[in-house]
């Protein structure tokens, strides 16, 4: 799960790292109103959930309220990567000495959180990572002991060379660390990381993201979610006991687990067809499902064939095409199906499904060239 | 021989009185796996399917010298369920839970790997060796003993390839699901280095993903250390970046952790990818006979 930056700090804040105050606007007369009182630099920010918002426009420096209320009147409702932007951030804005970059995320390979710095921060730091990774330090921090104070240290001397930043640099980072592990986050970064002319720290942006799989723990981060209309459809199938993701093409695919499903979608491209989603409707033959997935596909006005990959394990085949059979009878639709049954019991299956006159396949090669064939048809 | 389990496995089943517990423990029971012993606290000193449940695994490892545990509590209390199978001394915890919390597998591998516990999973379909011991959810009858190991992130994706090599007369010497959690326990790499010293396992399939670098890890190993030939291939093509596909693992995050760059990795060590996965026996054929040859 994502959230934009003005929740991130918030989050910052509630642990105590350095975080310029700030006022978040809906409107031009919500940013005239929060100037109010302002005589010093400020930056508005577009808060939408893409990277790039500023070579995209949607960060500008304001001297004073007039220039503050023009940069909100250009960032309001403007389009960032296909997003609107509905709410701009008003910041009290530092003097920039130097940026630098620290982050966190779950590394797969060392199996722990590991701690990403760099003295090259700002907005290339992606670049830095490509071509010059030498410049970045990476340090795993043992989950029995999390980042201890020599370690921090260390890290941030590295950064700074200079002993009085390291301490404060440190003390920013064994917070963000925290922060991390008690939220369950997936990425916490801070970027950038700001050293003054006047030797304070601050930390300016700010991006989180967080682990779907522990947020029936996280109650207070499950409440900042902001989702789109695809997102809203993925959670609705989540809810459901499914997991769906919207695609650009027309084929709509029903499979029973994410490994196939994804095999299922590289498949249809492979024989020249666009797959319109990844849908994976687990292991039952719950007719309710396939009856939930359905209407997830037929809500999907691109969608005109649909693909059902079934392969039977301990669920066996004739008991999938009973419940397809069911769930079919309860949609009632005229949209062209294939479908593909393996596995446990296979034949019987597909003798089922055949009395009703759906289209039957064996091989997953069969059922995506059908799947196309169908789709031309329309 | 064969890898992590076979007929001297005692197994004892984590949450046996749950619903999935106790279906899957009469399923594996069934199968011919030695299954020693039950857990559910608060219900020691009852029976499921004929299998002695305790309150405990420490307990139930003292009774019956179980050597192996499967979990199949809920996922906010699995972390806790490999870690009492790790302290009571079982040798393998195999993890079917699904929706573990990262932080909490970052905790408990680093735990478990000072006890010298091993683990497969979580979010895994667990593991086979065929006609000796099925420890997991898969479906028994689709496997055939034999010399291909096969291991993938996936579960019905790995039974569909299964299936095409039991129909194609390829048996399988253990068949494992490491499971589409980011961080986990035992993956590909630790897994190839079992299977090249393992006398049944002749060839490996590799079933992979999008999402982190275990695949690109593994063809560097494979480079590197495995004799015996290795044939892979990698769902996901077609994915978007920063979207799960249903896995927790499957994501490719900023450009990282796409099918090419895996695909290009297994060519840079000479492991064929398969195109779509009915190309699997072919592609091992092809490599068996020239290794043969």
């Amino acid at each position: 799960m994502k959230i934009h930056e003005y929740q991130a700090r918030e989050i910052f804040k509630k642990y105590g790292l350095p975080v310029p105050n700030s006022v978040l606007c809906q409107s031009v007369e919500e940013v005239e109103k929060a100037m109010a009182k302002k005589e010093d630099l400020v930056v508005v920010k577009a808060q939408v959930l893409v990277g790039g918002r500023g070579k995209a426009g949607g960060v500008k420096l304001a001297r004073n309220k007039q220039e503050a209320v023009d940069a909100a009147r250009q960032i309001l409702g403007m389009d960032i990567k296909g997003l609107t932007v509905e709410k701009v951030l008003v910041a009290d804005a530092v003097d920039i000495q130097k940026e630098f970059y620290v982050g966190l995320i779950n590394d797969r390979n060392t199996k722990s959180v590991t701690l990403m710095a760099s003295a090259e921060g700002g907005v290339e730091i992606e670049e830095v990572a490509k071509n010059t990774p030498e410049l970045i330090h990476k340090f795993a921090i043992d989950p029995l002991t999390g980042l201890l104070d020599f370690q921090a240290r260390e890290i941030g001397m590295k950064l700074f060379g200079n002993v009085k930043h390291a301490r404060k640099a440190a003390d920013i980072m064994q917070k963000l660390y925290t922060l991390f592990v008690e939220t369950d986050a997936t990425i916490a970064e801070i970027n950038p990381l700001v050293l003054t002319p006047d030797n304070e720290i601050w930390a300016i942006d700010g991006k989180m993201n967080f682990d779907d799989n522990a947020l029936y723990r996280q109650a207070e981060i499950e409440a900042m979610r902001e989702a789109d209309e695809d997102e809203l459809k993925e959670i609705d199938a989540h809810e459901k006991g499914l997991s769906y993701v919207k695609l650009d093409g027309n084929i709509g695919c029903m499979v029973n687990g994410a490994g196939l499903a994804m095999a299922t979608m590289d498949m249809i491209k492979l024989y020249g067809g666009e797959p319109a989603n990844f849908l994976d409707i687990g292991g039952s033959s719950n007719p309710q499902k396939v009856v939930d997935a359905m209407n997830i596909l037929l809500s999907d006005q691109n969608v005109n064939a649909v693909m059902i990959n079934i392969f039977g394990g301990i669920t066996r085949c004739d008991d999938v095409a009973r419940g397809l059979i069911k769930a079919l009878d309860t949609i009632k639709t005229d949209m062209p199906i294939v479908v593909r049954l393996s596995g446990t019991n296979a034949e019987e299956g597909l003798a089922l499904l055949k009395e009703t006159g759906l289209p039957t396949v064996a091989t997953m090669s069969e059922a995506a060239q059908k799947a196309i064939e169908l789709s031309q048809g329309q | 021989m064969s890898i992590l389990v076979n007929k001297d496995t005692k197994l004892v089943v984590q949450g046996i009185t749950g619903r999935d517990g106790q279906f899957h423990a009469g399923r594996m029971k069934a199968y011919g796996t030695n299954v020693v012993a039950g857990t559910s606290p608060g219900k020691g000193g009852q029976e499921v399917d004929g299998v002695p449940v305790f309150d405990t695994v420490a307990e139930a490892v003292q009774a019956t010298g179980a050597n192996t545990s499967i979990i199949f509590v809920p996922a906010a209390f699995a972390a806790d369920a490999i870690l009492e199978a790790s302290y009571a001394g079982v040798e393998l915890v195999v993890a079917i839970s699904e929706g573990v919390p990262i932080q909490d597998m970052i905790r408990v591998t680093s735990i478990i790997e000072k006890n010298g516990t091993k683990l497969i999973g979580p979010n895994c379909p667990g593991l086979i060796t065929p006609d000796e011991a099925l420890i997991g959810i898969l479906p028994g009858m689709i496997f055939k003993k034999g010399n291909i190991g096969l291991m993938s992130r996936s579960g019905t994706l790995t039974y569909e390839v299964v299936n095409m090599l039991t129909m194609n007369e390829m048996g399988q010497s253990t068949v494992v699901g490491i499971g589409g959690d980011p961080v986990a326990g035992l993956y590909y790499r630790e897994l190839l280095e079992m299977y090249e010293n393992d006398p049944e396992t002749e060839a490996v399939v590799l079933i992979g993903e999008i999402g982190g670098d275990a695949e690109e890890q593994a063809a560097a190993y494979i480079a590197e250390h495995m004799t015996k030939p290795v044939v892979a291939f990698i769902a996901g093509q077609t994915a978007p970046p920063g979207k799960r596909m249903g896995h927790a693992g499957a994501i490719i995050s900023s450009g990282s952790g796409t099918a090419e760059e895996k695909i290009r990795a297994f060519a840079k060590a000479d492991v064929p990818v398969a195109k779509e996965p009915s190309e699997i026996p072919k592609l091992l054929q092809e490599k068996l006979a020239k290794t043969t040859a």
